[in-house]
């Protein structure tokens, strides 16, 4: 199923959504991948504030190439989302909404998404040029020390997304790889 | 008869190749692509490799390149062994090649100085340099830049003699299932089999330079690389690991001599943005 979704979700939309649903966002996401959601880790064991409000918005597992003057942003593909695991459950009951990376998560995570009705996405792993096109606007709103690993603020348009895990604890990962297996 | 050559060369064709490379993949990648797109029977899995085709196109026309993660720029330098260099360090000229490359061709800077303190070098240094003597007066580079979605996916298997070609072949099978979609499907599979702990780790690394379609020259290891790669492609994986029938665009194996007690065996995996750039000097 072919969708068109704004971001930050809705949460009933989120509730409709299933894995193996092909999704195109349009609106506000975030970007942080390890240094970043190391040090919001750290703020939150510390009880400071973290840069960006966690509540009802997506994060976009994501480090981008420099990019060329007049473009808003390099190329701009996902990262392995799973190296964010450990962090991730603590966002999730924080309100997070959901996550676009590739790869599995850790079983804490999936039943993380579900408990809070949130969901994960997968964008195509490798197509940073196309991807960095929908994405029309780019700004480092923290930790800017970190370079690629900074958190931006990002306008996309129709930014497109695969629904990996979803709210009733579906799994594409799992699900379809069992559709197309041969035995040897 | 001894044949000089200034490091700037090297410099100056480091630069251009790991543009080139981040850019452009090589004709028989190409090639590959079609042959997935062709292959997968997946709906979702045919939309997937259309979108890595139409993002290799916008890549080379509009100079974004084709994964934001650049890589870490591995470099092999084959010197003929009649080579004189001048004008300086060899390896601090490479180092230079790389530095103005990822500056100037706009490329990510994901390298740490220290692996556990892990501050940024800022300039894509130092690369990963490997070097060998060969016979003659000139100088093969080849600048692979290697990304580390697909390579923290990559195995060292230390198996005993008595595995042997189905230990092997498990080995791999092993590595690639755990891999799964983290490493960006259809991937390509470097196997270094034999040598040492290091060795076969390298042969791996160089295994995956290799053009896809050139089998290997040995009949028993051309067997195994047609039968892994068939049974990779049975596993159900598919393009970005959701599901279809081209989990692997190719498996190049190369071998090595290897101590009476071992049978160490490297899978070097690389996702679909192989990269790599072959010059002469």
């Amino acid at each position: 199923m072919e969708r068109y979704i704004k971001a930050p979700l809705d949460k009933e939309e989120i509730k409709s959504l299933r894995a193996g649903d092909y999704v195109y966002i349009t609106g506000t996401i975030y970007t942080a991948r390890d240094a970043a959601h190391n040090r919001m880790q750290e703020a939150l064991d510390h009880n400071e504030k973290l840069p960006i409000i966690i509540e009802g918005n997506i994060i976009y597992y994501m480090g981008p190439s420099p990019a060329r003057e007049g473009r808003p942003i390099g190329s701009a593909g996902p990262t392995t989302a799973s190296r964010m695991d450990r962090y991730t459950p603590r966002l999730l009951d924080m309100g997070m909404r959901g996550m676009i990376g590739k790869g599995k998560r850790s079983k804490e995570v999936l039943d993380a998404i579900v408990r809070n009705k949130a969901v994960y996405f997968a964008a195509v792993g490798g197509a940073g040029a196309l991807l960095s096109q929908r994405i029309k606007k780019s700004k480092v709103i923290a930790y800017d020390d970190l370079g690629a690993e900074a958190i931006r603020e990002l306008e996309v348009e129709n930014f497109p997304v695969i629904v990996v895990a979803d709210p009733q604890g579906n799994n594409l990962y799992e699900t379809a790889i069992k559709t197309y297996k041969k035995e040897n | 008869m001894i044949r000089t050559i200034h490091v700037n060369e090297l410099t100056e064709n480091i630069k251009e190749m790991c543009i080139e490379a981040n850019h452009f993949l090589s004709q028989d990648m190409n090639q590959a692509m079609k042959w997935a797109q062709e292959t997968e029977e997946s709906t979702l899995g045919k939309q997937i490799i259309s979108q890595l085709q139409e993002n290799l196109e916008i890549a080379g026309k509009d100079m974004i390149p084709i994964c934001q993660d650049t890589g870490m720029a591995v470099i092999f330098l084959e010197i003929g062994q009649e080579v004189h260099f001048e004008g300086g360090s060899v390896e601090e000229a490479v180092n230079e090649g790389v530095r103005k490359g990822y500056a100037e061709g706009f490329l990510r800077k994901s390298v740490v100085a220290d692996p556990l303190i892990r501050e940024n070098t800022k300039d894509n240094t130092p690369a990963i340099l490997h070097y060998e003597i060969v016979p003659g007066d000139k100088v093969k580079i080849t600048v692979a830049p290697k990304g580390f979605g697909s390579e923290n996916m990559s195995r060292i298997f230390m198996l005993k003699p008595a595995d042997g070609i189905e230990g092997v072949k498990n080995a791999v099978l092993t590595a690639v299932r755990e891999a799964g979609p983290n490493a960006c499907p259809p991937m390509v599979i470097g196997v270094g089999i034999g040598g040492t702990f290091e060795k076969c780790a390298l042969i791996a690394k160089k295994a995956l330079t290799r053009e896809i379609g050139q089998p290997s020259l040995i009949p028993y290891v051309k067997e195994m690389e047609e039968e892994l790669l068939e049974k990779i492609n049975n596993s159900g994986i598919g393009p970005g690991g959701l599901g279809g029938r081209v989990t692997a665009l190719a498996v190049n194996i190369d071998t090595y001599p290897t101590h009476i007690a071992g049978l160490p065996v490297g899978i070097n995996i690389c996702c679909h943005v192989n990269r790599h750039s072959i010059r002469e000097v």
